[in-house]
């Protein structure tokens, strides 16, 4: 490839950048002459070509250098918040990194990492950079335990489903997420902030989801995303009656019914959208008809992304994917075809494809394999119900039973408490298989989200 | 509530949820005769232990599950609490 056909971020940034901005709690950063500054102090020369290693502790900062590092760095690996130190060494050793970009050069000294450069804002002018070469963006699963797999990818596979789409219309909108943009779906909407125009606004993850509200109020913020547990926290919080999004969309978990609902509901005058998309698997689709799973005429090939389902799970294939899992021991991303194995099992009815849960996710309830989300969604139906979560309990009678804790909506009387449990019984007997309906139903005040912001599944 | 009206009154919520035709429940009814199966035999004991704190069936592995509705009753009644 010549020099000349790289189009790396900063390429992206060259148009009208005059009053967009990107913030954190703390601190807004102007995109105006944002290519004439620098988060690394002048030091991006030095990176040129190496494996760099993006720990940082705000994603403000994670995000500039990124701008920066992008068509310089050979790769760069994005380390979300949540990453287990104990994991690092691994990592790094698995990705060749050679450099780390940090806030925290102290804890640096004598690892071994040959260049240590701190990212510090205000910005400071510096000559603008041309981009070299097309970097390897290298991002880390959000599975449960054991160290996190490294997905390869590249800005042309990140920003396939943005160009796809084209620019946003109607005026700048101001972009957010509940998500980390170090993780797949926060990444996708700071590309859309910088690929499409507008603003963006990010998450932090030691503030209280009130004032979280308050700030994307006070930024006009337009176009949010997160996962369907993000989105019960908010509707739960009481804090979405005053916030007003125009574009609303979920992704990483599976968007039932109750909760597409409940945000129309909460947001009449929003677009309310869920999409697919992972990590290995890229962007799938976008499915914006209101309703939960997807049409069945989604499969094959549309929009350049091919689908299938083998033995109940979902396969993609696409220029959107990753293209390899990093690192010595890696296993294979694709099967000989090219198609991703997404591990989430869908069923047809109808029309449609629901989405049943994930094949790891599988509870063993007396010999027979239940899936957690399917009961979940069954519960949530209820209008009492925020959310949900079932897990398995061992029995001394079948080996294992299902058993749910539920939340309820904000403002339930507590004394319903018995009548509503009757209530869910009756409903899930009506929809799922005995085995499948839950002994025990406990109503609790909160259930674990994880930092990725999925509902925690520590028995999954 | 006595333990043994918290377990009678545990059948007879799970008969009535799972449809099932309870006999009259004397002590000498075999549990089988209570036409519960297993499914709604798991059920009743997870209840139980979330209501009383115990399970006496996993308290001692060795322990037989009970014949009759008296000797279910009795296993949670001598358990000390």
């Amino acid at each position: 490839m010549s020099p000349r056909e790289i189009f790396a971020l900063r390429d992206h940034l060259g148009a009208e950048l005059k009053g967009r901005t990107i913030s954190d709690a703390h601190d807004v950063v102007s995109l105006t002459d944002i290519l004439s500054h620098t988060v690394l102090g002048g030091r991006l020369s030095e990176l040129s070509g190496r494996a760099v290693l993006l720990k940082l502790s705000d994603q403000l900062r994670s995000g500039l250098a990124m701008i920066e590092l992008d068509g310089i760095a050979r790769r760069m690996l994005l380390c979300p918040p949540d990453l287990n130190p104990a994991h690092l060494d691994t990592l790094i050793a698995d990705a060749g990194i050679d450099a780390v970009v940090t806030d925290e050069p102290d804890r640096w000294a004598g690892t071994g990492v040959p260049l240590v450069v701190t990212a510090h804002l205000p910005l400071q002018a510096t000559a603008p950079a041309t981009s070299e070469r097309a970097t390897e963006w290298l991002m880390l699963t959000s599975g449960t335990s054991g160290v996190p797999k490294i997905a390869g990818h590249t800005l042309e596979a990140l920003t396939g489903a943005i160009v796809a789409e084209g620019p946003a219309r109607g005026p700048a909108p101001v972009w957010a997420t509940f998500y980390d943009i170090r993780r797949y779906g926060g990444l996708q909407i700071f590309l859309r902030a910088i690929l499409s125009g507008g603003s963006m606004v990010l998450s932090d993850p030691h503030e209280a989801l009130g004032d979280h509200i308050a700030r994307l109020n006070a930024r006009g913020v337009s176009h949010i995303s997160g996962t369907p547990s993000h989105w019960r926290k908010l509707l739960m919080s009481g804090a979405a009656a005053q916030f007003a999004p125009a574009y609303v969309r979920l992704s990483g978990e599976i968007a039932d019914q109750a909760v597409l609902d409940g945000l129309k509901a909460a947001f009449p005058d929003a677009s309310v959208g869920h999409a697919y998309a992972s990590t290995e698997a890229g962007v799938g689709f976008a499915v914006n008809d209101g309703l939960e799973g997807f049409p069945a005429d989604y499969l094959g090939n549309r929009n350049g992304v091919e689908m299938k389902v083998v033995d109940g799970s979902l396969r993609i294939r696409s220029a959107r994917t990753a293209h390899a899992y990093v690192g010595r021991d890696a296993a294979a991303l694709t099967d000989a075809d090219g198609f991703v194995d997404s591990g989430d099992i869908v069923e047809l009815r109808g029309d449609r494809y629901y989405f049943v849960g994930r094949r790891g996710g599988i509870i063993n309830i007396g010999g027979l394999k239940v899936h957690p989300e399917e009961i979940e969604a069954v519960i949530n139906r209820h209008p009492d119900v925020r959310m949900s979560r079932a897990k398995s309990r061992r029995s001394p009678i079948t080996g294992g039973i299902v058993v749910a804790d539920a939340i309820l909506t904000e403002g339930t009387d507590a004394a319903r408490a018995k009548e509503i449990r009757d209530q869910i019984l009756d409903q899930c007997r009506a929809q799922l298989a005995s085995h499948k309906v839950p002994a025990v139903i406990r109503f609790v005040e909160a259930l674990d989200v994880t930092p990725a912001g999925k509902l925690a599944r520590t028995d999954a | 509530m006595s333990v043994r009206s918290k377990v009678i009154e545990a059948i007879q919520q799970i008969a009535r949820e799972q449809h099932v035709a309870l006999p009259a429940l004397s002590d000498d009814l075999s549990l089988h005769e209570t036409g519960f199966d297993s499914l709604a035999f798991a059920i009743l004991v997870a209840r139980l232990e979330d209501e009383t704190g115990i399970d006496p069936f996993t308290i001692s592995e060795d322990a037989a599950f009970p014949a009759t509705v008296g000797d279910f009753v009795r296993a949670y009644e001598n358990v000390p609490a």
